[in-house]
């Protein structure tokens, strides 16, 4: 298949960046939507041009280096699937296909399509861990677990952390990101010892790295690869309400 | 030069807390005086810096991405192996040890093998305190399954995700500590070289990826946890970004490459689509558990699947490996594929994949347990190639997945520049020739969580370190040196670009030193290499400057190193003259067409020592001595 392609533009995090028209041709549509990339960049660097810089690394939907906007939609438009795992046979001969970087103000752009994502690993700095030392540790099956808590650990420890929840919320909110660590960590009783002040010091931070706040979209649920549910968000809330209090939930 | 293993003395079982008893410490006030690099953030690198950092060591963090959560550690699927029998089933310590030297087709050390089945218990519990959330069963118990190459149930696993979770456990530990000031961790640079003062490794030179400044750090010792060299083939199941340059570049500065012919070709992998391909998907090793492999019987049968009656089915691990049957380990289960497809008896575009058939699972055990045991994998197939595995059989096929060689280390695991130590798929030590599944999450926690912490205080209580500026001599000649190198590759200006070389590299070594080689077939390679690696510092073409995020840049840093390590793979390969595990040399095989070892000749680690680009480098050997597990033929029939 043959397809026009409109890909942002930016030379660095000064430059203002713009959409730039690149026509691809013979497009297999066995190919995924970054070996698509892949070809296009090719080309350029064929004839003399700059390739599109994209982030990208495992090709298999688990590192989360992958992300763009791809129509408007943030790992472009089947749910469940980050970009990496996009293929071609979603497109048709003749399309044409927007690809924008992740819009965000804590995510400023490095170039093309490639964001600055170091706010999420200073948001996980501020508690989303068990202090636990190496050494420190009991035997495994000292401590039973639930089975429906431990899937439910499992359903928010799933986040691969790209970012798409971000870029996919009118207020750039980093709230899916932030509450699947806290109800990960919430839903095991390893995590309880530190449950209140995570709540509250991953919050704050989340607001320090210039991240808007939750207005209920549930655009992020809808945007994320690996389906994590707006309850999290919810649990969050609790957590930090009852921090805020001074409770220890 | 003698390499020295250092291991200890005594019985097998007490050599490791015998070792840990006679290692000197470092006391709590004096650890904060000593620095320590460590290069990669996966599983190994991530634990070493977080636990050495908790001992109160300076800590110095580095990774090519843009988190250290990315590491392609991630990426495992099916679950870490630990010696605990839980499931009562027979198994031990002494069990895992022997399992994983018998599946390493016995080119593995003894020594490290044991320490790696004593400590592999503590990782769960590690793993479990820092909240893992590892599959359990109804009573809240932790969950296993079986793996290849072994015969009791002691993998742990975390739905299909389980070194994403492993990763981001060990990850978390890491940012704790880059919280409390204890962990300085470097994101988006790329090491480019080892610096050695006085012939210790003292520092490193990297490259900012955003910036492009080349740059020195420095440090009383060095820890790489590079990860493997399996993208020398181009197609891989490795991630786009995983490399060679950092070993590599060691080994330039002296360190010896231990058995670089030892790849591990993994059989269960989607076969490949088209010549756009970047790379290969792998699927679980744990899918073996329920599905079944299977050709036709007769060559060329076009029809579907479901049309094929039962009778016509050669389900061909059951039949040849009957005690293991489909989890039989993956160097025979791969080959075992390419005898099949090779015969003509191959399903798919151009004959190249075999069937995985989950049908009489779902009629066992129904579609919901399947899909609650692999429904992740199922979904990534169907996206991958548009079918559904639930109706259609998968259709498999090997790829390069996993490489047993690496930079050669002692027991301690140093390398013989003393200073550098070596983590993970990075060192050669413990999968001798082949690696049994659900094992690299298990060494490279063991390495980083429990063997690092203990063995570099030994290295540091030997003292002597004086204070190595950045302004010294050595250190500014290893900067200007990686820069002059860079400022070389942007200047060649020529036509082709940096992939185009790397996929031709690819091909070479897939048809001359893949899943069967053949001094014939080696000996053109070894011509056909340097060849290309001077076309490819002719003709090469990189857009953009160095002063930049220049993506094109950092793929011809590293194809160029790979343009020079897969020489080094060739000769290795070509100077084994056995069978073994992942190095099947067909000119040595049984009547059966299984590998043939040489114990006489070949029963020692191969460490090659560097002599120049293009210069056949020299081989020291370090025999290996089993005591306690006898030399036998490998049978899993």
């Amino acid at each position: 298949m043959n397809l026009r392609l409109h890909i942002w533009r930016q030379s660095g995090p000064q430059d203002t960046g713009m959409l730039k028209t690149y026509d691809v041709a013979n497009v297999s549509e066995h190919m995924s939507f970054l070996e698509m990339l892949d070809v296009l960049n090719e080309d350029l660097i064929a004839k003399g041009e700059l390739p599109v810089a994209f982030d990208h690394d495992c090709r298999e939907g688990i590192c989360g280096t992958c992300g763009m906007v791809i129509n408007g939609r943030p790992h472009g438009p089947l749910a469940r699937t980050t970009a990496c795992q996009l293929h071609m046979r979603t497109f048709k001969d003749g399309d044409e296909i927007y690809i924008e970087p992740w819009r965000a103000r804590a995510f400023p752009v490095v170039r093309d399509l490639v964001v600055d994502r170091g706010s999420f690993d200073r948001i996980i700095q501020k508690g989303g861990f068990v202090s636990v030392n190496t050494g420190n540790a009991q035997d495994g099956n000292t401590l039973p677990i639930p089975k429906l808590d431990a899937d439910r650990a499992m359903d928010a420890a799933a986040c691969i952390g790209c970012g798409a929840c971000v870029a996919a919320c009118p207020n750039a909110s980093a709230m899916l990101f932030t509450a699947a660590k806290i109800g990960h960590l919430g839903s095991v009783p390893q995590g309880q010892a530190e449950r209140s002040t995570r709540a509250m010091n991953m919050v704050l931070q989340m607001d320090a790295e210039g991240f808007g706040a939750c207005t209920n979209h549930y655009e992020c649920e809808a945007a994320c690869p690996k389906g994590i549910s707006a309850d999290f968000i919810a649990q969050m809330n609790k957590d930090f309400v009852s921090s805020a209090f001074g409770g220890r939930d | 030069m003698d390499l020295k293993n250092h291991i200890p003395s005594g019985p097998i079982d007490q050599k490791w807390d015998k070792h840990r008893a006679d290692l000197k410490l470092v006391n709590p006030a004096n650890k904060r005086k000593f620095s320590v690099i460590v290069v990669g953030t996966g599983l190994a690198g991530s634990s070493a810096a977080a636990t050495l950092a908790e001992l109160g060591y300076n800590v110095q963090a580095f990774t090519y991405h843009d988190s250290a959560r990315r590491a392609h550690s991630i990426a495992a699927q099916g679950g870490i192996n630990a010696a605990k029998n839980y499931q009562n089933d027979g198994d031990s310590v002494w069990r895992l040890f022997y399992d994983t030297v018998k599946g390493g087709d016995f080119r593995a050390r003894e020594a490290n093998v044991h320490r790696l089945a004593e400590v592999s218990v503590n990782i769960i519990d590690q793993c479990v305190a820092q909240g893992v959330p590892f599959a359990r069963e109804y009573g809240g118990y932790l969950s296993n399954r079986s793996f290849g190459g072994a015969q009791v149930s002691r993998t742990f696993y975390a739905r299909g995700q389980t070194g994403q979770q492993l990763l981001l456990g060990a990850y978390q530990a890491l940012m704790r500590q880059v919280g409390l000031g204890k962990v300085k961790l470097h994101n988006k640079q790329e090491m480019m070289d080892l610096i050695v003062v006085d012939g210790r490794a003292r520092g490193i030179v990297t490259r900012n990826m955003v910036t492009g400044k080349v740059e020195s750090h420095m440090a009383d010792a060095v820890i790489l946890a590079t990860g493997g060299y399996g993208n020398v083939f181009y197609l891989s199941t490795n991630a786009m970004a995983c490399n060679v340059t950092a070993t590599y570049r060691a080994h330039k500065r002296g360190a010896f490459f231990a058995n670089p012919c030892y790849t591990q070709i993994h059989p269960t992998c989607i076969p490949q689509s088209g010549d756009y391909q970047s790379k290969l998907t792998l699927m679980s090793e744990s899918l073996r558990n329920d599905g079944r492999i299977w050709v036709p019987k007769n060559k060329g049968d076009k029809r579907a699947p479901d049309q094929i009656p039962e009778s016509e089915r050669d389900y061909y691990l059951e039949r040849k490996y009957p005690s293991f049957g489909n989890l039989s380990p993956r160097d025979i289960a791969s080959r075992a594929a390419k005898e099949a497809c090779d015969d003509g008896r191959g399903v798919g575009p151009g004959g190249l994949g075999v069937y995985l058939d989950f049908s009489d699972a779902i009629k066992r055990l129904g579609e919901k347990v399947i899909a609650d045991r692999y429904g992740n994998l199922f979904e990534m197939y169907e996206r991958i190639t548009g079918e559904n595995p639930y109706h259609v059989p998968m259709r498999i096929y090997p790829a390069v997945h996993y490489t047993m060689g690496g930079l050669w280390v002692d027991y301690n695991l140093m390398s013989n520049v003393p200073g550098l130590f070596v983590l993970g798929e990075a060192n050669f030590s413990d999968h001798g020739a082949n690696r049994l599944g659900a094992s690299a999450l298990m060494q490279g926690l063991a390495d980083g969580y429990f063997v690092i912490p203990y063995t570099i205080g030994g290295y540091f209580a030997q003292g002597g370190f004086s204070p190595v500026s950045q302004d010294s001599p050595v250190v500014q000649a290893t900067v200007r040196e990686a820069e002059e190198k860079i400022q070389k590759l942007l200047s060649i200006n020529g036509k082709r670009s940096p992939t185009s070389f790397h996929r031709e590299l690819g091909k070479i070594m897939w048809d001359k030193c893949g899943m069967a080689r053949n001094e014939k077939g080696l000996t053109e390679a070894l011509k056909r290499i340097p060849e290309l690696r001077e076309e490819f510092w002719q003709d090469v073409v990189i857009p953009g400057s160095g002063a930049e995020l220049n993506q094109s840049l950092e793929l011809g840093l590293r194809v160029a190193d790979f343009l020079e390590f897969a020489e080094l793979m060739c000769y290795d390969a070509l100077h084994r003259n056995e069978s073994c595990g992942g190095h099947f040399r067909e000119e040595y095989q049984t009547e059966d067409g299984e590998a043939k070892r040489n114990d006489e000749e070949f029963a020692y680690v191969g460490a090659w020592e560097y002599t120049g680009v293009g210069s056949k480098p020299t081989l020291h050997k370090e025999q290996l001595e089993f005591e306690n597990v006898q030399l036998a033929t490998r049978s899993y029939k």
